[in-house]
């Protein structure tokens, strides 16, 4: 069974964002960027399935610039078979890139597509649900744990009121969450082994699949700020404060 | 005038209230506001969302798929009705995050994901970068606006109004087979639902060890409160998943935010900058939750709690 595992280059989750004071957007000139958090579990959980046999082959997929190939490398580091970066300078949107993808599922007929639940830059939540719905697949989100049976799938859902277990047909796309697994550490011989794996480059107008109506960022800001208030100094100061706030 | 349709969410005959919380946003884009309740059998749900303030008509929609909430089968039912509506929203749950893209990707839309303001009916703010950045996002006018609401953003209108008329439609879209719902594992008990709740009582790293959880759900029990958690407490295994509070977990905005042991990393204070009063009681001062608690006490926790619960 082949993976096809989705991956994003993003700010890396370390960085401290700072919004530009024209509204512009963010600071992205001289931020380190790395592997979307949510994406590298997906790619640990498509590497995992072909250790353990269940997978043959792991494909990594990626859209963006020349830079996002880095991304690609490191999933193929961390042990992908072959990767495809689909080119694209400009912003490209999650339905548009749920277009994409399917564009390049067809092309590659894997029978499991994973990735991040969201991606930690624009917080959208979106393009695993499009893309199974393009493609009219089932769809397990926030998972927390993946087993494969024969022809079908049993995803455990991260959800509001607990744990959700779906029982899904495969071909599926299925979205990671924190809990999944814990990603390896990269070591250094397979940097360089990565770098002699195959990696594709697409056009994005070649597999955009048609005009895609995009949503404008009219401006970026600084959230409000919370201000510290006070400090008390026993319980009783505290249960004090409370009663006079009207809170208990 | 904008025609909104507002898809209900609930489970087990209940209407949860993240449905009036989308409906106040539907409200301040302004227009008629239908609510459409996919439901499998009973007229309950229905009933409930007719008697939020604001809202104009509800569709009871029936199909014997609906006994479970699943995407796969809820977004063709939901895009076969969407013709004619300006606005298809959805509460920012785990619900309507997982319901909602499959919705806009069959309507050919793209969506706005947690909508925290509205500034017209086609232009709105939400948060990116873990909301340490707002964005102000306009839907352009040859589509739909498919959009979920930040539920923390937008408080449920008080009162009710005197039911607004039920329909019952049934549906027309072929609708796949290829998704099961298999069980559900839910370890809330008997204390309100964390994002519903008024109070709210967290526990973190700072416990040092399941067993001091009790310490917490103490407290939270004495005031009536929902009991919450960090990363760190849920990573420890110490709680369960569902009672994190942050970017990763649930977002919330209770009256009353009582952290203890909590250090205040980015994505905690993330979920948390919407509530009321933020109480931080933590043994080290330089703890990041003290720049944003109203009321701080530098203490140890586990003397605290207990003097607290008792004098209370």
């Amino acid at each position: 069974m082949k993976v096809l595992v989705c991956v994003k280059r993003v700010v890396d989750f370390n960085t401290r964002i700072q919004v530009k004071s024209d509204g512009t957007g963010v600071q992205l000139d001289g931020v380190k960027f790395s592997m979307n958090p949510f994406d590298e579990i997906a790619v640990e959980e498509a590497i995992r399935l072909k250790e353990a046999g269940i997978a043959s082959e792991v494909v990594a997929v990626s859209i963006g610039n020349d830079k996002s190939q880095d991304t690609l490398r490191s999933a193929l580091a961390m042990g992908a078979d072959s990767a495809v970066l689909i080119n694209a300078d400009q912003e490209v949107q999650p339905l548009a890139a749920a277009k994409a993808l399917k564009t390049v599922v067809e092309q590659q007929q894997p029978k499991l597509v994973l990735m991040g639940k969201q991606a930690i830059d624009d917080d959208a939540n979106q393009t695993g649900q499009m893309l199974a719905a393009l493609l009219g697949w089932p769809q397990a989100t926030f998972a927390s744990e993946l087993v494969i049976d024969g022809d079908t799938a049993n995803v455990t859902r991260e959800v509001d009121a607990g744990l959700e277990t779906l029982n899904v047909d495969l071909p599926a796309v299925v979205t990671s969450d924190l809990r999944l697994n814990e990603p390896r550490y990269i070591k250094l011989p397979d940097i360089m082994k990565a770098k002699r794996k195959p990696l594709d480059t697409l056009a994005m107008a070649d597999v955009a699949g048609g005009e895609t109506a995009m949503i404008e960022t009219v401006k970026t800001s600084a959230p409000p700020q919370r201000q510290a208030g006070i400090k008390v100094d026993s319980t009783e100061a505290l249960l004090a404060e409370l009663k006079t706030r009207n809170l208990v | 005038m904008s025609n909104i349709l507002v898809i209900a969410e609930h489970a087990n005959g209940q209407l949860n209230n993240s449905t009036a919380r989308a409906v106040a946003c539907a409200k301040a884009i302004g227009g008629e506001v239908t609510v459409l309740a996919l439901t499998a059998s009973g007229d309950e749900v229905a009933t409930a969302a007719a008697t939020i303030a604001g809202v104009s008509n509800v569709i009871n929609l029936q199909d014997v798929s609906n006994g479970h909430a699943l995407a796969a089968t809820q977004a063709p039912q939901i895009a076969a009705i969407a013709d004619g509506y300006s606005h298809v929203l959805a509460p920012n749950s785990t619900f309507g995050k997982d319901l909602m893209p499959r919705v806009a990707a069959l309507m050919d839309a793209p969506m706005v994901t947690d909508i925290m303001a509205v500034h017209d009916a086609r232009t709105f703010d939400r948060p990116v970068y873990a909301g340490n950045a707002i964005t102000t996002v306009k839907v352009p006018d040859s589509v739909a606006v498919v959009a979920t609401v930040r539920c923390a953003s937008w408080a449920p209108e008080a009162g009710e109004q005197a039911a607004a008329a039920v329909e019952s439609s049934a549906n027309s879209a072929a609708l796949p087979t290829h998704t099961r719902f298999v069980g559900l594992v839910s370890e809330q008990g008997d204390r309100p639902d964390l994002q519903a709740a008024d109070r709210v009582v967290s526990g973190g790293r700072g416990l040092g060890a399941a067993e001091h959880f009790a310490l917490v759900e103490g407290l939270a029990d004495k005031l009536g409160a929902a009991v919450g958690a960090s990363r760190a407490a849920v990573d420890s295994g110490w709680v369960p998943n569902d009672l994190q509070v942050g970017q990763t977990g649930k977002i919330i905005a209770p009256e009353l935010y009582i952290a203890a042991g909590i250090s205040g990393a980015i994505q905690h204070l993330a979920g948390i900058k919407d509530a009321g009063t933020i109480v931080a009681i933590n043994k080290d001062p330089d703890a990041p939750i003290f720049e944003v608690a109203d009321i701080g006490l530098v203490a140890d926790l586990h003397q605290v709690l207990p003097e607290l619960t008792n004098a209370l």
